[in-house]
């Protein structure tokens, strides 16, 4: 399989306001062409800040290190110019929150075809274009909401305009940021549906940001696991859910709770997630690890291969079982 | 065991609020946040509230509270009526206490943890003597598994979950009977939400206290309730022990929800035995 994107040693420094500090540090991943790799990670994880950088959508200010491959470039070195055309023609974003992410005060049809308008499209064929996206993403009765604007819509069909917007472009990859958090469960159940079917249908890969492990389970190929701007693992997702090779993963699974039978609460982690601006010396996730020693609290942990195909960051991976 | 007794009656509750106009000329329209509800919590339970957003769950956990007026029906508290949060007999408002769900909005950032807490008690002076305070302080900090040092700091300094376990502090501060829990762990970070579940649990338990626990995660609802109460637009569909709603759900709308979330973890979707399918 051939990776369509690869980051690798990505390193994203702030100054300023929040603090500062390195909150991505060497993070590698890559996403295959026509699959899925999903970012999981706690607030302060740095899995929007990894994908964010992807299209150079980092705060004032950020400095990067590393590199981003995508088609035979570094994403990283690349002037603004260009970036404005990966961007939307070649990745895809649907952002987290819809109602903040689309233009209150420009109808969807729009914002939808914005992209084709500025690639110089004439705006009878931008129209049709536009309606066939629309119903591509499921909304019902394209000819009739084309002219609404968002407040006029229900989360759920706003979430499927971000969709829509995504695609307008044609893009080879989608980053999806928290697609269903703010949905209700039935509205989430059929956005996964949708973005399913678009991997399958049209043969986008997807790079899937999520703090739910059960959304990763049902939609990733792939997933990362990050902890305070590191990666604690990575690997297929079914292993990595299923037999983490990691304590933080073993956590997060074991703390997830079921709809379809009763299980107990989970015996919780100690402590908060790190800040990625104060990461604790050594392994950043030693002072709630249940198994840290003292290599923990001064020696950090490199990515290794725990079994083929799987890699973790502990010292001590090979004592990590569920 | 948990008791039987009924220590809140709600009885065909209507809430309707200002909704939008038509067309500028149109008057408003009005919206039904609660159609007739009626339910009862009894002591030392663990209800869950479920519905989707705009179900009208968080207007009920209102209206219990006294924050918001409603148009009909009745809510009381072991046989006395409740009204409006400043009509309320002080001893009525102490024994209902509310849990938010952002602590990061619902705590004053200027205020100390200390002063926070010890303000409900400037107005339940009764609850602890003037005295002494800093021990009472001390109580239920550590009641919520917080030591002492918090006290001096705001809550800007405080992690999410440690935020969320003063603000049910605050609500245990004036030894509450039923807490109300609006999307209480909705908010917080996963490894952080089993702490506070266990928290809720344990106090729940210990403090012998009814919680009306009011969420959209059908997950949580199935590892701490007793019983669970479906609402959809307004309208109570369902109302069950959590045994039997999870797995032989009556109401199709209850039925398509559980369908949703069992669909996700691969597993069948519950069918009632009266409605086997033919195949």
């Amino acid at each position: 399989m051939t990776d369509l994107l690869q980051v690798e040693d990505l390193e994203v420094a702030l100054a300023g306001g929040g603090g500062e500090g390195t909150v991505i540090d060497s993070v590698s991943f890559s996403v295959a062409a026509a699959r899925t790799t999903g970012l999981i990670g706690e607030s302060g994880s740095g899995k929007t800040m990894s994908s964010m950088s992807i299209v150079g959508l980092l705060p004032a200010g950020a400095k990067t290190s590393g590199r981003i491959a995508w088609k035979s470039e570094n994403l990283l070195d690349a002037p603004a110019r260009r970036l404005r055309q990966v961007r939307g023609h070649e990745i895809g974003v649907i952002f987290q929150d819809p109602l903040a992410a689309l233009n209150p005060i420009q109808t969807i049809g729009r914002q939808v075809g914005e992209i084709l308008r500025r690639g110089g499209m004439r705006r009878q064929e931008v129209r049709t274009k536009v309606l066939q996206l629309l119903d591509r993403v499921g909304i019902p009765d394209p000819e009739q909401r084309i002219d609404v604007y968002p407040h006029e819509m229900s989360g759920g069909m706003r979430q499927r305009v971000m969709i829509a917007m995504a695609l307008a472009g044609g893009p080879q990859l989608i980053i999806a940021d928290e697609p269903t958090t703010a949905l209700d469960v039935t509205t989430q159940a059929r956005i996964l549906k949708l973005l399913a079917d678009l991997r399958e249908q049209e043969g986008v890969a997807m790079l899937l940001v999520s703090h739910d492990l059960r959304v990763m389970a049902h939609v990733a190929d792939d997933v990362v696991v990050m902890y305070a701007g590191r990666v604690a693992e990575r690997g297929p997702a079914r292993e990595v859910l299923d037999k983490p090779r990691h304590p933080y993963t073993r956590a997060l699974a074991n703390n997830v709770p079921a709809v379809s039978t009763k299980t107990a609460i989970a015996e919780p982690l100690q402590g908060a997630p790190a800040n990625p601006f104060d990461r604790p010396a050594g392994c950043a996730f030693h002072p709630r690890c249940p198994i840290a020693r003292e290599r923990c609290r001064t020696e950090v942990p490199q990515l290794r291969e725990a079994e083929p195909g799987r890699f973790s960051a502990c010292h001590y991976a090979s004592e990590v079982s569920s | 065991m948990t008791s039987t007794d009924t220590i809140l009656e709600i009885r065909d509750l209507q809430v309707s609020f200002p909704g939008p106009r038509r067309s500028l000329r149109a008057p408003r329209t009005t919206v039904r946040a609660v159609d007739d509800v009626s339910l009862d919590v009894r002591a030392q339970e663990m209800l869950a509230l479920v519905g989707e957003s705009g179900s009208g769950k968080s207007t009920v956990a209102r209206c219990v509270l006294g924050l918001v007026r409603p148009q009909a029906g009745t809510i009381s508290y072991e046989g006395r009526l409740l009204g409006p949060i400043d009509k309320r007999p002080p001893e009525l408002q102490r024994a209902v206490q509310m849990v938010f769900q952002d602590p990061g909005s619902s705590l004053n950032p200027r205020m100390t943890v200390g002063s926070i807490i010890r303000e409900a008690w400037k107005v339940h002076p009764a609850v602890a003597p003037a005295g002494d305070r800093g021990q009472a302080l001390r109580e239920v900090l550590a009641d919520v598994g917080l030591d002492g040092g918090v006290a001096d700091r705001r809550p800007s300094a405080l992690s999410g979950g440690q935020r969320q376990r003063i603000s049910i502090a605050r609500a245990l501060a004036l030894r509450p009977r039923l807490l109300v829990c609006d999307e209480a762990v909705s908010a917080l970070d996963v490894s952080v939400q089993s702490q506070i579940l266990r928290l809720l649990v344990d106090l729940q338990k210990t403090r012998e206290l009814a919680v009306l626990f009011i969420t959209h995660d059908l997950a949580v609802v199935r590892q701490i309730a007793d019983r669970v109460a479906v609402m959809k637009k307004g309208e109570l569909v369902e109302c069950a022990s959590a045994e039997t709603l999870f797995t032989a759900p009556s109401h199709p709308y209850t039925q398509g929800l559980l369908g949703a979330a069992y669909d996700l973890e691969g597993a069948d979707v519950p069918v009632r035995e009266t409605q086997e399918q033919i195949s």
